[in-house]
């Protein structure tokens, strides 16, 4: 490792670092603008200038800028010198010649990567005393907030959208000092990751725009860390609170998982825990129907009453916590107990889970899906069922980039210089889905197929390589070629099978291929077919990689390995065969925790619903989960009529709670604490951010209460949210390890203090109350966490899972995280949060592979219904979030034009849709035309409340026929986007303020 | 998907845009000449117009106008039938620039960036127009007129008027 100099101090680096990032790692102020950690360096802002000197008898050195500086051994700089501490103030003076220092009214103030810098050069006096430039703002949508007077054009958000995100619709304007950052002409940002802009920019030109409907400034917040419940991939967040509000969510750095960067559903999608229709206090059915209000005792005296009655079922959930579903487990019984999944997606999540369990090949985190150097996708809309990854996959195919510029001895680091290098070249990226994607720009190859082709696609992928891999001498693989493996020929379309034989050589030509499908596309057969390639690529090198991988401290090592695209080329690829990866993405927050719990053959929806038919169930109690999204509406009312008595814990109103005898408030997961499961098999704790209001308890509290009140054997000696953790980590062999995913409540930091919410700056602590009362009220008491409601502790040295906030002297904004990573871009310094759970036999790679189904034959007149999902709509609770609601569209079916056409309907006319067998008429919806809908498939958007307000439902595969809906009242005013398009009118034009032939 | 709203571009357009391209390694490449194409029928880029060469090229408009946008001679906004591109460069302001511009101003009631009431006429300032033996020159349409003064911008505006009458 190279030894550095640093105003008389020597230093040991990290070889092929750039030098501001080696100073920030030191933990060394040094300020910057342009360069990010997770984009590198362009040398754009010239604010992190340091003095080099040539030799130690150089004395006058010269000005280098750090982020373009590589670190190499015995070079001599300085952070203090005169020369340098001069040049970065005169830059900040000079950007603030332009900025309005309106910090009071700007939602940045307080964690502002301006002020942070500006304090830190010591620029105190202005002097320039000239006009100021200024812009016109644009409207961006309901999400981001635009305030262009504040840029200092450091250029990292166009550098993040569009190099990073691959966003199109966001540019650098004009020149000189007016360059103005922003869309064409106003409207909705069309990248589903636009809101880590509110992070990115590092003053206050993006920012979060429903945080400014009530907002509160970073050092009011009350923080904790949390976790998405927006899909299952896991993403690690801090959510803040103020006045019993959720304010915002904000990354929580995790190098495995999320790296520094959210998707839109994750950031703006969790304000439905301040939805007005969410329950406070426990109601009963009373005789007349009518629903009271009761005592939350008197509830949990109903509650244990009707538990010991007898006929119990209960039905748990996929987007509730671990906990919560352990004890309703323990309280129904296992046989009596359904994990809440609807009829379609149950088989489907157990596959997932078997597959992964069965295969070699490695589930690879997000850091590692970033290291993959080929990707074959299959059937899964990622960018809308688990939308991080899709950002990820936009950093893989980049990996060639990385690999040019190594050649060329370029650090990765040199952003302009690799991005120019490579220009348009990529990584291979196959995508074959039901219809387009949003990632068909980065892919080299897009097929449009139906759910059996593609799977017959994967299969003859698979056979492709098996026939290549038993031609070559160098491969000893352990899973002999048995010919039973490779699936019937027959009918494989000439041109299917040259993309095949292109897929299989890709694949075969990579070092870390990934294959990733998952639920999304409502079939099993393409599951299947994923993991068959990865069976087929598999080899024991990739066992070796994936052996280890069960406990939190080995994915660290193994990580460290596979440390970003910098260092891929020296993973044990070369020697050993590929590191296969595949990689299957499961619809909710907990679904992967829900199959490991209940295991496979739980009883299914349907089969409950038998039971209550045949008089079997008298009481149903029914976890966080609104049933009507599960099934079709008559079948959960059949369900429902059996019952007497349906008792529901949820948080938030629907027709399930409606329905229901019986309801208790369950908190949030911002207010209370639980483990979930994430679709790599990672289990992850969130916690409470602040207390529950009113009557709402966290559904384990619920029934925990309930258990101990009927004396349950199992939980008399349970009293803390740990105590439920390990006994369901006892109890059930698949999630012994959650324990691990953060440290429990007795732990301490730095051996003395809790984990303070609070930041020290937090103001009002005391008053905050007056209205209500005057008298200072007494901190409440965290008894399950080690987090504190509370100022008083130390915020630093603790797990990384007990991160609930990041800041430090000097620090105020996120750019503070660096205080707290080994390196930048690194592991916390606490450790990486979560803990695998899966454990993986392999068995799988020496099975038959599955026999590949038959192909789709389109017959005329009907079309085979496929699941569409929308980042915004498809999620049931994020849509309840005001500011997501205003992206929602109606519920509608995607066709192609010809079949349009046939049906005589137009975009926004209505279609029903009938069920071919039966005729029965399943729903109407409004016509989409999408003319890269898969032939003789018609795709309906999953999730979206149809035009009666009610959740329709539609389950994918099935046949079904359409016909022009008559009369039908047009629910979207025209096609999406057209009342974007300005006319030809001067007047008309948003964007001639920056640019325009006047600036002069 | 194409909105009926955004115009087409003329054939005449197209085809030089098209000629372009031939040349080009990817149609993005010839961004800033199908923009002074464009320009060249219609005097300006209007959104509508941008639109329309993004599509053409299968570029965003964004991508585009951030492009459009940096060039000061490629006009976001309608200009005056002429251009009138005055340096205020080092010679030409040596050499009595501002007093040209000035009288300029008082004949047209314009400033700089600003178009006559009868739309002849835009007054911009450039940085060089690369005739400094000259100096002070400037650009009206294509026309480049050399050694101003008091007496050479009468002759000028008063023989173009002549020519309009």
């Amino acid at each position: 490792m190279p030894v550095i100099r640093i105003d008389g101090q020597d230093y040991e680096v990290k070889e092929g670092d750039n030098l501001l990032q080696a100073c920030l790692g030191l933990g060394l102020d040094l300020p910057y603008f342009c360069w990010h950690p997770a984009m590198g360096s362009i040398g754009a802002c010239r604010q992190c200038a340091v003095v080099q000197y040539q030799n130690a008898e150089d004395q006058r050195g010269r000005l280098v800028m750090s982020c373009m500086t590589p670190v190499s051994d015995g070079a001599i700089f300085s952070l203090a010198g005169d020369k340098a501490a001069t040049f970065r103030q005169a830059i900040i003076e000079s950007l603030m010649t332009n900025h309005p220092h309106d910090c009071p009214v700007c939602a940045e103030g307080g964690e502002c990567h301006l002020q942070d810098m500006t304090v830190m050069v010591g620029h105190r006096d202005r002097h320039y005393r000239g006009l100021k430039r200024t812009h016109r703002n644009q409207n961006l949508g309901p999400l981001i907030q635009h305030e262009m007077n504040r840029c200092i054009a450091c250029y990292r958000c166009t550098r993040y959208y569009r190099d990073y995100a691959g966003g199109t619709d966001l540019a650098a304007m004009a020149a000189h000092n007016h360059v103005y950052f922003g869309r064409h002409e106003d409207g909705v940002l069309e990248s589903e990751f636009a809101g880590n802009l509110v992070e990115v920019c590092p003053t206050g030109v993006f920012t979060d725009k429903p945080l400014q409907q009530e907002y509160t400034r970073k050092w009011d917040l009350q923080s904790a860390p949390s976790l998405c419940t927006g899909c299952a991939v896991g993403c690690n967040t801090l959510a803040g609170e103020r006045y019993g509000k959720l304010k915002r969510i904000h990354n929580r750095y995790n190098s495995e998982v999320n790296g520094y960067f959210l998707c839109d559903r994750g950031r703006f999608g969790a304000s439905f825990v301040n939805h007005k229709q969410r329950l406070d206090w426990a109601g009963r059915r009373s005789a007349n129907g009518r629903f009271d209000a009761i005592d939350s005792d008197q509830a949990l005296q109903h509650l244990a009453a009707a538990c010991q009655r007898g006929g119990l079922a209960g039905i748990g959930s996929p987007r509730a916590s671990v906990e919560a579903n352990f004890l309703l487990r323990t309280l129904v019984g296992a046989d009596n107990y359904s994990p809440g999944f609807s009829a379609a997606e149950q088989p489907l999540v157990e596959l997932a889970l078997s597959l992964q369990q069965q295969t070699r090949a490695l589930i690879p985190s997000i850091k590692q899906i970033e290291s993959a150097d080929a990707v074959f996708i299959l059937g899964e809309d990622v960018t809308n069922t688990a939308p991080r990854i899709a950002l990820a996959l936009r950093q893989s195919v980049r990996n060639i980039a990385y690999t040019m510029a190594a050649q060329l001895r370029l650090l990765p680091w040199q952003d302009a210089a690799v991005r120019n290098l490579a220009q348009e070249q990529r990584n291979p990226l196959f995508i074959a889905a039901l219809a387009d994607t949003r990632l068909d720009d980065v892919a080299a190859a897009t097929l449009h197929l139906a759910p059996a082709d593609i799977a017959r696609l994967g299969h003859a992928v698979a056979a492709r390589i098996r026939t290549a891999r038993a031609h070559s001498p160098a491969t000893l693989s352990p899973n002999k070629v048995s010919p039973n493996k490779v699936p019937p020929n027959e009918v494989m379309d000439e041109a299917l099978q040259q993309q095949a034989d292109t897929i299989a050589s890709a694949l075969l030509d990579a070092k870390r291929p990934l294959l990733l499908s998952g639920t999304g596309c409502g079939s099993a057969a393409v599951m299947a077919a994923a993991a068959d390639i990865a069976a087929a690529l598999g080899s024991p090198a990739a066992a070796t990689v994936t052996k280890g991988n069960v406990n939190n401290s080995d994915s660290d090592s193994d990580s460290d390995a596979e440390n970003s695209s910098t260092t891929a080329s020296k993973v044990d690829s070369d020697a050993a065969g590929p590191a296969v990866m595949l990689c299957l993405a499961v619809p909710e927050a907990n679904s992967l925790g829900q199959a490991l719990l209940t295991g496979p053959s739980a009883p299914t929806l349907e089969a409950l619903t038998v039971r209550a038919v045949g008089g079997e169930i008298q009481t149903l109690l029914v976890l966080e989960n609104d049933l009507y999204r599960r099934g079709p509406a008559a079948d959960i009312e059949r369900l429902l009529q059996h019952v007497a008595e349906i008792i529901v814990i949820d948080s938030l109103d629907n027709p399930t709670l409606s329905a229901s005898t019986l309801a208790l408030p369950a908190a949030s997961f911002a207010e209370s604490e639980g483990t979930l499961v994430s679709m790599e098999g990672r289990a992850q704790r969130h916690f409470p951010v602040f207390l529950p209001a009113k009557e709402r308890r966290a559904s384990w509290q619920w029934l925990l209460a309930c258990l101990q009140a009927i004396s349950h054997p199992r939980t008399t000696d349970l009293q803390h949210f740990d105590d439920v953790t390990n006994a369901c980590a006892s109890d059930i062999a698949a999630l012994a390890n959650i324990t691990k995913a953060a440290p429990d409540h007795l732990f301490r930091n730095a051996g003395l203090a809790k984990v303070p919410r609070q930041p020290h700056r937090y103001s009002g602590r005391t008053a905050m109350g007056a209205n209500v009362s005057v008298h200072e009220p007494k901190q409440a008491a965290d008894e399950d966490s080690a987090l504190a409601f509370s100022m008083e502790g130390v915020n630093q040295f603790q797990p990384g899972a007990l991160l609930p906030f990041v800041w430090a002297p000097g620090w105020n904004s996120n750019q503070s995280l660096h205080k707290f990573q080994t390196e930048v871009g690194g592991p916390l310094k606490g450790g990486t949060a979560g803990a695998k759970l899966l454990q993986q036999t392999g068995a799988a790679d020496d099975h038959a592979a599955p026999l590949s189904p038959s192909a789709f034959k389109p017959v005329t007149g009907q079309w085979l219904l496929v699941p569409r999902y929308k980042i915004f709509g498809s999620e049931e609770l994020s849509a309840h979030s005001p500011a997501i609601a205003q992206l929602l569209l109606p519920a509608y079916l995607e066709i192609t034009a010809a079949d349009a056409e046939r049906l005589q309907v137009d975009e926004g006319d209505g279609v029903q849709v009938m069920d071919s067998a039966s005729g029965a008429t399943l729903a109407t919806l409004e016509v989409r035309i999408n003319d890269t809908m898969a032939d003789g498939c018609a795709g309906y958007s999953v999730g979206h409340s149809a035009h009666q307000g009610s959740i329709f439902n539609l389950v994918a595969g099935t046949g079904v026929a359409l016909q022009k809906a008559d009369p039908w009242q047009r629910r979207t005013q025209s096609a999406p986007g057209a009342d974007l398009i300005a006319t030809d009118s001067p007047t008309n034009s948003n964007t001639a303020a920056p640019g325009g032939p006047n600036h002069v | 998907m194409q909105s009926p709203l955004i115009p087409n571009l003329s054939d005449q357009e197209i085809s030089a845009i098209d000629n372009e391209i031939a040349h080009a390694p990817c149609r993005a490449a010839v961004a800033i000449d199908a923009l002074k194409i464009v320009q060249s029928h219609r005097g300006w880029v209007s959104d509508a117009s941008l639109q329309a060469i993004a599509r053409h090229l299968h570029m965003s408009a964004a991508e585009l106008d951030g492009i459009a946008t940096f060039y000061n001679l490629i006009f976001r906004r309608p200009v005056g039938e002429q251009v009138i591109l005055l340096c205020n460069s080092i010679t030409c302001w040596i050499k009595g620039a501002s007093q040209i511009q000035q009288q300029i101003s008082a004949r047209l009631h314009i400033g700089l960036g600003e178009t006559s009431a009868d739309n002849q006429y835009t007054l911009l300032p450039v940085t060089c127009l690369g005739a400094c033996d000259r100096a002070p020159v400037m650009l009206v349409g294509e026309q480049l007129h050399t050694h101003l003064d008091d007496a050479a911008l009468e002759l000028i505006f008063r023989s173009r008027e002549e020519a309009e009458e």
